[in-house]
């Protein structure tokens, strides 16, 4: 009897130890990556790798300057397109909270959500580039604000679901116009849950790369244009790290490391603000 | 009839097929305060509500009969305009928690964008800060978030957001029940003077607070006015034997 | 005595805001079905070309104009399923880690804020490191083991992907373990059980349903994840004969190929697209809905 209470007792100190290597060792990969980015993206990184453009092959030196700016440009035109209706659906949600339109509505964000970033790729080249007849960034736009809208619609219901009725109620029995209770009241007091899902959405966009490689397209030079191709980070690194030139993968490590910082920096100040913005009820 | 505040009659409400309310008759006078009571489920939240109109905001609610605040047909108005002339106070305290106090107070004027000079919102702000026995208390944080005030502090904002419109009526949804006793008779003291200012109409299931702060009370019961009169009379002989029963207490 | 409407007691600009609302949602349906009329459409030249045989063929030649998709679906089919079983030993564990044994705490939020990072890393610096520190490993593998060291090919494809993916699910199979009601495992531990025992015999199971939608969203998100596979994946139109090979999934071909495709095999990656697309909606859509079922919010953490 004894004997038997013995063996439960080291399985189960067992599993808990085989759980924690585990759960551990999936931690491990995160360090790795971080570390080699680290490691071989500093050594690249000074002004002139930040504020010149990409060199043509053979001729050494050069920078990112073009996929920053590019990687921004993308940024408020997929945010210009995906906020207002991201939010406005997001409204609609909360405030219809069932029906058949909305329960759809929410289906297709679901759908939306999974879809592969390569097939919105390609909606966009069929949509945008094929008649425009050229590579563009405002088509590198329209795929990544197809991309931000579930996520922002998502926040956007969630965190209206959460204001209480009662404070509606106040606003309309002062004989404030229902458009108006919403937009002066009810999304001011949200105010801080969307906009943590918009830097989420944008945060996680910063780093696409395949809804870009037929849309926005790259650009050694600098482009403001936006019927232009135009450069970005993601797009330039697999340009880069898929060359056969050993600078140019070094060049690689330097704007991973600067898009990582993008990322990591959109995603704490989501987390930071979500935190402090808080509304109380 | 010129000291008749509201005017209710034969009126009805429904949810859906449901009748909630069974032609009402009720008048209200000038500057007293007039208590609704009945046991919970009667009615009363929804009489009161019939009269700003918020009733409406739930799918399949109807209504019959007439209402007339000062001589105005209120299902014969524009909600919106009929709802800045009637001030409400609901059972847990909302003030806006993006806003400061004082913007809180004005609050009725700004979301509707209506602009007064600076001086006059000054002054609407702490005249009803004043009559809600609120100013001493926060006239040096007007520009904080209302959110630090204590429950019966902000309820008392809320009353003062109310009158800063000054409606023609101010309806009280059990405004103290999510309010500790000591702040409930704070402002159950406020009643008192607040009606000088303004006609209130208060719905309460507390028997005993609709004895103390009352001139008027009617007793709603499943959606009949079964009884209305003078609160003392009522209390001490009661007409109807449902209204006696309800009194002493022989159901909720 | 008139019954007054209820929409009376609503304000007319009300209605037009209302109005506004409404659009804005049925825009998004309308988008959604655009997206798939448009990849139908434009699929279409392949699919009167192939039919239905297009999923059986297996050759991807320009010059004949014959196109089949077997080694992509073989190719996604592969990596999906390797990158799954890989990860599911890992997911599970950090799902126990931080749903049972480590629900708060330093190490906890250590572990979570390390779970969040990797989900947030973009795909294409998953490949990038891929490329320069998975590759070479996998060839020296490939030396010792006798095979063409291509370097690149389906396990190197599985391996990131698996490490893309365990975040994903960690995080719904969290959830799902963190809500078992405590009063089912007290009763366990009650009965002389050890943690161990009503893990394996009470927590679990009760959870199942959450970790099998963890799982199946997993898959989901692997099988259209494109750019570190397409960095990894060794680029081949030809069937994969073993796990060494190199190959290309429904979306690495399209990554590879769709820039200078036109006509015919425009035509072809498109329809491969409209698969990838029914395939990851029918996936996600099942998902979603066993997650809806056991009532828990899923893509609030990771999304």
């Amino acid at each position: 009897m004894e004997r038997h209470i013995g063996v439960r007792l080291v399985k189960d100190m067992a599993f808990k130890g085989l759980i924690c290597l585990l759960a551990f060792a999936s931690a491990l990969p995160l360090f790795l990556i971080l570390y080699y980015i680290t490691k071989n993206g500093i050594a690249v990184i000074d002004w002139s790798f930040l504020l010149n453009l990409p060199r043509p092959i053979g001729e050494t030196g050069g920078g990112i300057a073009s996929a920053i700016v590019g990687t921004m440009m993308l940024i408020i035109l997929s945010g210009v397109i995906s906020i207002p209706f991201g939010i406005a659906t997001g409204i609609y949600l909360s405030e219809n909270k069932e029906g058949k339109l909305s329960n759809t509505v929410r289906l297709c964000v679901i759908v939306l959500q999974g879809t592969p970033s390569i097939v919105i790729g390609i909606i966009a080249y069929i949509w945008v580039v094929a008649p425009l007849k050229t590579f563009s960034a405002i088509s590198g736009g329209i795929a990544l604000s197809i991309m931000m809208l579930p996520v922002i619609i998502k926040t956007t219901e969630e965190t209206l679901k959460l204001i209480p009725y009662h404070l509606k109620e106040a606003s309309l029995a002062l004989g404030v116009p229902y458009y108006k209770t919403i937009l002066k009241v009810i999304l001011p007091a949200g105010l801080s849950g969307i906009t943590t899902g918009i830097l989420l959405s944008v945060a996680r966009i910063t780093g696409e790369t395949a809804p870009l490689l037929f849309t926005a397209f790259g650009n050694q030079f600098m482009n403001l244009n936006i019927l232009k191709p135009i450069d970005s980070l993601p797009y330039r690194i697999f340009y880069y790290a898929m060359s056969p030139y050993p600078e140019w993968h070094t060049f690689a490590w330097g704007a991973s490391f600067i898009l990582v910082i993008f990322t990591l920096a959109f995603n704490l100040i989501a987390r930071g603000i979500s935190a402090k913005w808080k509304i109380q009820f | 009839m010129e000291n008749t505040v509201l005017r209710v009659e034969n009126f009805s409400a429904y949810f859906g097929d449901n009748k909630i309310l069974k032609e009402i008759n009720f008048t209200v006078t000038k500057n007293i305060v007039a208590a609704l009571m009945g046991p919970s489920g009667c009615g009363k939240t929804t009489l009161i509500r019939c009269v700003n109109r918020m009733h409406e905001l739930i799918p399949g609610a109807k209504v019959s009969g007439k209402m007339y605040l000062n001589d105005h047909d209120i299902y014969g108005m524009e909600p919106i305009v009929l709802r800045r002339m009637v001030g409400m106070v609901f059972q847990k305290p909302n003030p806006f928690p993006t806003m400061s106090i004082y913007d809180n107070v004005i609050a009725g004027y700004k979301l509707n964008g209506l602009r007064r000079p600076k001086d006059e919102f000054d002054n609407i702000v702490e005249q009803s800060l004043k009559k809600a026995a609120l100013w001493d208390e926060v006239k040096n944080a007007l520009h904080r978030k209302g959110t630090f005030l204590s429950g019966g502090q902000q309820q008392r904002l809320c009353i003062a957001r109310a009158l800063a419109m000054n409606p023609e009526i101010l309806l009280l949804d059990e405004p103290t029940s999510a309010l500790d006793p000591k702040s409930t008779s704070q402002i159950e003291e406020l009643f008192v003077e607040l009606k000088q200012n303004v006609t209130m109409l208060l719905v309460t299931h507390n028997i005993a607070q609709a004895a103390r702060v009352s001139d008027v009370t009617a007793f709603i019961y499943l959606g009949e006015l079964v009884e209305s009169g003078p609160t003392e009379k009522m209390f001490t002989v009661p007409k109807d034997k449902r209204t006696e029963e309800y009194l002493t207490g022989k159901f909720g | 005595m008139s019954k007054n409407k209820s929409s009376a007691g609503i304000d007319g600009s009300e209605k037009r805001f209302s109005r506004i609302l409404t659009a804005s949602g049925a825009f998004i349906v309308v988008l959604l079905i655009a997206v798939f009329v448009t990849l139908f459409m434009s699929a279409i030249p392949a699919i009167k070309k192939f039919g239905l045989s297009f999923f059986i063929s297996t050759s991807w030649n320009a010059t004949a104009e014959s196109f089949g998709a077997l080694p992509f679906l073989v190719g996604t089919l592969l990596t999906s399923l390797l990158a799954i079983v890989i990860a599911i030993p890992f997911s599970i564990a950090i799902s126990i880690f931080l749903g049972e044994y480590f629900k708060e705490g330093a190490i906890s939020n250590f572990l979570r804020s390390a779970v969040e990072v990797l989900a947030g890393i973009p795909s294409v610096i998953y490949g990038l490191w891929g490329v320069f520190l998975l590759v070479p490993l996998v060839r020296s593998l490939e030396l010792k083991l006798g095979v063409i060291p291509h370097g690149v090919g389906i396990l190197t494809s599985s391996l990131i992907l698996a490490i893309m993916v365990i975040p994903f699910s960690a995080s719904l199979g969290r959830e799902v373990i963190s809500l078992v009601p405590g009063d089912l495992k007290e009763a366990a531990y009650s009965l002389g059980a050890t943690r161990f025992e009503v893990m394996t015999n009470i927590v679990i199971p009760y959870a199942r349903s959450g970790i099998i939608a963890g799982i199946l969203l997993a898959f989901g998100r692997a099988i259209g994840e494109t750019m570190a596979v397409t960095m990894l994946i060794g680029n081949s139109s030809f069937l994969p004969t073993s796990i060494f090979s190199p190959a290309n999934t429904m979306a690495s071909v399209i990554a590879n190929q769709f820039s200078e495709a036109t006509g015919i095999v425009a035509s072809s990656l498109i329809y491969i697209a409209l698969v990838l697309f029914l395939v990851t909606t029918i996936v996600n859509i099942v998902g979603n809905y066993v997650i809806r079922k056991i009532g828990i919010e899923a893509s609030k953490e990771v999304t």
